[in-house]
């Protein structure tokens, strides 16, 4: 059971991402300038600011040499998982529906919230119970989702949503509190909190650890 | 030397901009009472050896179609 982790240039969480992954699995982490993905099991795209977010956030990662292999991985059914830029940059190549806009109240946030499961069919939230509640930290600039009303009624339709904010807490005006959506297929799935950070008593919870606990489960 | 043109990207309609909204509202402070409609988006200078690529770099990269709109203005002479 191999995690690889996207490394891009201006990524930051790839390392937690890695110690997250590590707990329940092997890990390594993957160059965005390689084209390969050396056999592993999962992918992670992880959080931070690719090439500077220059442009938009995730324009232009998603033309990197690494996201080519992860599109025909993910088009194989190979389980993807991305958080928060991560998220930005699968939206951006089309992987995922919807696009993540400027937060409603401008301001970067960062700060625990709760996270409702409402698809518990992916890779990464079979372990999990719809309706579930777990508490992970958001941190970004960039988290408002957004899609078309018509695109959000096919997504929910589809049992595309993956995670939303519990009533109250939508940190950033999300669409619907969408925190969280996964492709049609269901092997591809990002949210904007990062359970990464949520894998540890110390940080104050562990409820991220279910994700990768889920997805090693699901493909042991 | 290729063709010099300016791409203007803004928010679409009816997509919340708070750039923009924030901006509309540090001007009165300044007493700049009437301005409304503030919106706020990105311009793009290039030169394109083939401006009929110019649309399709703007779909592609430049602009996301999804939330946003693009206008391409060709820039006459040193522009």
């Amino acid at each position: 059971m191999m995690f690889g982790v996207i490394q891009f240039p201006g990524s930051c969480d790839e390392r937690d991402a890695l110690a997250a992954c590590e707990r329940v699995g092997d890990a390594r982490l993957l160059w965005h300038a390689n084209r390969d993905l050396a056999g592993v099991d999962v992918v992670v795209v992880p959080g931070g600011f690719s090439y500077g977010d220059y442009l938009r956030a995730g324009a232009i990662a998603r033309f990197s040499p690494v996201l080519e292999a992860v599109r025909e991985f993910a088009a194989e059914g190979g389980p993807v998982l991305g958080i928060c830029n991560g998220f930005q940059v699968l939206c951006e190549a089309g992987l995922l529906p919807g696009a993540l806009l400027g937060n409603e109240q401008i301001r970067f946030v960062c700060r625990q919230v709760e996270i409702v499961v409402e698809n518990d069919r992916s890779a990464f939230t079979a372990g999990l119970e719809a309706g579930q509640r777990l508490s992970i930290p958001v941190k970004h600039g960039e988290g408002r989702f957004f899609a078309p009303d018509d695109e959000l009624d096919r997504i929910e339709a589809n049992g595309q949503v993956a995670f939303r904010y519990a009533p109250g807490q939508n940190p950033n005006g999300s669409a619907r509190d969408i925190a969280g959506v996964c492709n049609e297929a269901g092997n591809v799935l990002a949210l904007m909190p990062h359970p990464e950070h949520a894998v540890d008593p110390l940080t104050g919870s562990t409820d991220g650890l279910r994700l990768f606990e889920s997805a090693a489960r699901a493909l042991a | 030397m290729g063709v010099k043109a300016r791409v203007l990207i803004r928010p679409k309609e009816g997509i919340l901009d708070p750039q923009g909204k924030a901006v509309e509202r540090a001007l009165p402070a300044l007493g700049f009472e009437d301005v409304s409609h503030v919106r706020v988006g990105r311009m793009v200078e290039l030169e394109a050896g083939d401006p009929d690529e110019i649309p399709a770099l703007c779909e592609k990269l430049l602009a996301n179609p999804l939330v946003e709109d693009f206008e391409i203005e060709h820039l006459d002479g040193d522009g």
